[in-house]
């Protein structure tokens, strides 16, 4: 199978594979709101959460390694969260002197920014393995069963049937470009034009794929109309959600509730 | 001048595994037309991808003269020219003008430069009255012709084509044909159109599964049907 | 590959604002969805939906596309304002909220919990913003060829520094950053990206202006409803550029408010001065007076500068 290098989706039969689309997707947003509700130095409970991420990405064949290291695309943000370790004043952890400069590291600060450090992490992760074992259908699919409009949905699909056709045209194009950059033996002349050009190029290739899109969406409409496409969407009835399927999603959502318990009154 | 192609022992795999080059040498000399043929998944764009540096992979590729490279990336692509299958890919700008000139533009020459270059490359693929058409309107034969033109203006020594005749009518056909013979450059196109194999290259490499399986003479290896067939090809 | 796809500075990940500011811009964002959602079904019919799922794909592969900046480094396009240009403010709103749900859901680029705060600072301040500029600018000029290109280009920069302005109150009323360093650092940076979506957008308008001009028309913009999106693409323009310099002159205040909201993930034991009483919003009553005379005052103004350039407008054809 062709795996296009954009998508998430890796094919398995591991029991998180096979679990019902609707439970994973409610428990792993379930498990973002728990670590962001939970308190900043609750550390304890910090762990356990790792421990069931964890254990989850074992159980799902993803290996832990690669999971890990996917998550390490989120971290450049946690720049934004840096300066809190100087501004949030308190109990001073750590002092540097720079010549005249007094670099202070406060507790508060250094507290707050692991611990949005650590959730930030821990909520990639969940939603890493959520998108690594669920098909983009069943998670449509999901999505409707908590409540999405059908129409956004409807949008939703056919954006993905077309997102890898459209990202590979885009690829073309970069490619093309890339093919009539070079650079002139003449050691006078500097390759690369100006920025405003150089923008203004990628503008045209960014208008040549939406040109192209609007009428290609004319072409599919033409095809829906032939179906017998009148507006209405419809879609199929969902599957039958068993009891074993509620006694899971339950007894996760407590585990969770339990979890935030132990962490606010615990400690 | 240099004006050839040499790889030496190349292999790629892509990054989910398959393998698509396996151990390719290649060498075309100066102004020798060659012709790539072979079923899809040959890897025959993946071989010319590599031609310009867009993709990387083990062994040795030099065109022109230069060792393919990132430091070199700007230069190869200079005297390379690659025309991709797909016109509509790579005509990105408003009108014919501004895509003849972006490759002259890019390279910094000077604005009467670019202009004598446009105006140079539009009249060799006999196009010099549609500069300020818009691209999107024209036809499919009409919009490789300016594909072309897009790289000629950068005055390459090699002109690498991917499938130049797939999707045009017979009179377009014709007329590409014709334009291709016309040019004096080296040229090496990807094609399954072995019509027109037969009538303009006097060379043929024959790729299936990633490797070379036949280099020669066109006519020679034409003759040969069961070569022909057990590599998904048709003799025309 | 992973180049591509990048994270760009205004997805915000998980962790990064309080659950309170993240359930409230979900409410708000899920308010305007389905409004939304009731304008497209009543004023596109039946060709929205493989419409907005292309142009969403084609947003997404757009978004793809880079452009040397410096050295080494590139900038990308966003596209709430193109989107706006080329579909009007709802259907935009429906396309942006489905780029930025799938970046999330599938690649990470931004989190579950925050993407109602993705979905307002990208989907609706983008394109109310976006639209107010733009159809300001389609009024001014008549439909002419330098209003499209003026006014796209700075619907571009302002959406981008906007939607900007907004992150960076975002992260420090959730306590994440200090105001007085986030809002100059979010503005100044964006200020520049905010260049790049301008070009990139003017680049886009040309090819669509050469080959489609069709679809530069009235009808797209001339929606039903916008003229709630356009008001609402002023206030929030108007409320954020004013109430940015404030929060980054003071920045205990916003830090105050975030303690409060911020309550429920914050420890109870001894590492803060939790105040017990919680009044919201937390800022004076002076500064609330000043921030709101400020928005009615740039109101007046602006309106009487349109009617000027209408009147001008019909008077001048009248007179023919």
């Amino acid at each position: 199978m062709h795996i296009h290098f954009l998508d998430s989706y890796r094919p398995g039969d591991s029991l998180i594979h096979r679990l019902e689309a609707r439970i994973k997707f409610i428990l792993t947003i379930a498990f973002i709101l728990t670590t962001a509700l939970t308190p900043q130095d609750a550390w304890p409970v910090y762990l356990l959460l790792l421990t069931i991420v964890l254990s989850v990405i074992v159980l799902s064949d993803l290996g832990v390694g690669t999971v890990l290291k996917r998550a390490m695309l989120a971290i450049p943000f946690i720049l934004a969260a840096l300066p809190t370790v100087f501004t949030l004043k308190g109990e001073v952890a750590w002092q540097v002197s720079l010549g005249s400069l007094e670099i202070r590291f406060y507790q508060p600060g250094l507290v707050r920014f692991v611990s949005i450090a650590l959730k930030s992490w821990l909520s990639v992760q969940a939603a890493i393995v959520l998108a690594s074992t669920t098909q983009f259908t069943d998670l449509l699919m999901a999505m409707r069963a908590v409540g999405v409009p059908r129409l956004m949905v409807a949008i939703f699909s056919l954006m993905w049937r077309y997102l890898f056709v459209l990202a590979d045209e885009a690829l073309r194009l970069m490619r093309a470009r890339a093919a009539r950059s070079g650079q002139s033996d003449r050691p006078d002349l500097k390759p690369g034009g100006n920025f405003a050009w150089r923008t203004r190029i990628t503008g045209g290739m960014a208008g040549s794929l939406f040109i192209r899109a609007i009428e290609r969406s004319d072409r599919i409409y033409n095809a829906m109309l032939a179906r017998g496409y009148d507006g209405e969407v419809r879609s199929r009835p969902l599957p039958k959600f068993e009891l074993i399927h509620w006694l899971m999603l339950i007894g996760g959502l407590l585990a969770l509730v339990c979890l935030l318990g132990l962490a606010h009154f615990g400690f | 001048m240099h004006h050839s192609i040499e790889i030496r022992h190349l292999s790629f795999a892509y990054p989910d595994g398959h393998k698509a080059l396996d151990d390719v040498s290649l060498k075309i000399e100066p102004c020798e037309k060659v012709a790539l043929v072979g079923p899809n998944g040959a890897g025959k764009s993946t071989l010319i991808l590599h031609l310009n540096g867009i993709l990387q992979g083990q062994g040795e590729v030099c065109v022109a003269g230069l060792p393919v490279t990132k430091e070199n990336l700007g230069k190869v692509r200079a005297r390379v020219g690659l025309v991709f299958q797909t016109p509509d890919d790579q005509l990105f700008s408003p009108t014919v003008y501004d895509d003849v000139a972006f490759g002259p533009l890019y390279q910094g020459l000077p604005i009467e430069e670019v202009q004598a270059r446009v105006e140079e490359a539009l009249e060799t693929v006999h196009m010099r009255a549609y500069a300020h058409r818009v691209s999107h309107h024209l036809s499919v034969g009409e919009k490789k012709r300016i594909a072309i033109a897009t790289v000629l203006s950068m005055k390459p020594e090699v002109l690498v084509l991917d499938e130049p005749t797939a999707g045009l009518d017979p009179r377009a056909r014709r007329s590409l044909i014709k334009l291709l013979d016309e040019l004096p450059l080296t040229m090496l196109v990807s094609t399954h159109d072995m019509y027109m194999v037969r009538e303009l290259f006097p060379r043929m490499v024959i790729m299936d599964q990633g490797r070379i399986v036949a280099d020669g003479d066109t006519q020679a290896l034409m003759a040969d049907e069961a070569l022909l067939e057990a590599h998904g090809l048709e003799k025309p | 590959m992973s180049s591509l796809l990048s994270p760009q500075p205004m997805h915000i990940p998980d962790g990064f604002l309080s659950v309170v500011v993240s359930l409230v811009l979900w409410v708000i964002s899920v308010i305007v969805i389905f409004f939304a959602l009731r304008r497209v079904n009543q004023d596109l019919g039946e060709r929205q939906v493989p419409l907005m799922g292309v142009l969403a794909a084609a947003i997404f592969a757009g978004q793809m596309l880079n452009f040397t900046v410096a050295g080494g480094t590139s900038g990308h396009l966003m596209g709430a304002a193109i989107a706006t240009i080329l579909l009007g403010p709802w259907a935009a709103i429906l396309v942006m909220t489905t780029v930025v749900g799938v970046q999330a859901l599938i690649f990470q680029d931004g989190g579950l919990l925050v993407l109602g705060a993705n979905i307002f600072n990208m989907g609706i301040i983008g394109v109310a913003v976006s639209y107010m500029v733009y159809r300001s600018f389609q009024k001014i000029s008549g439909g002419n060829r330098w209003g499209i290109f003026a006014g796209g280009f700075l619907a571009a920069w302002l959406s981008i520094f906007i939607a900007a302005l907004a992150v960076a109150i975002q992260l420090a009323l959730s306590g994440t950053s200090p105001a007085n360093i986030a809002i100059p650092a979010m503005a100044g940076i964006h200020a520049l990206i905010g260049l790049g979506e301008g070009l990139i957008t003017l680049g886009a308008l040309a090819f669509v202006y050469a080959t489609r001009r069709d679809l530069l028309g009235e009808e797209a913009q001339g929606a039903r409803g916008g003229a709630v999106v356009w008001i609402a693409g002023l206030l929030i323009a108007l409320a954020l550029a004013i109430a940015s310099p404030l929060a980054s002159a003071h920045p205990d205040g916003l830090e105050w408010v975030a303690e409060q909201k911020g309550f429920l993930d914050t420890a109870q034991g001894p590492l803060y001065e939790i105040i017990p009483d919680y009044i919201f919003p937390g800022i004076s009553n002076e500064a609330l007076a000043t921030i709101l005379a400020g928005i009615v005052g740039s109101l007046i103004v602006f309106g009487l500068a349109l009617a000027m350039a209408y009147t001008r407008k019909s008077r001048g054809a009248s007179s023919r």
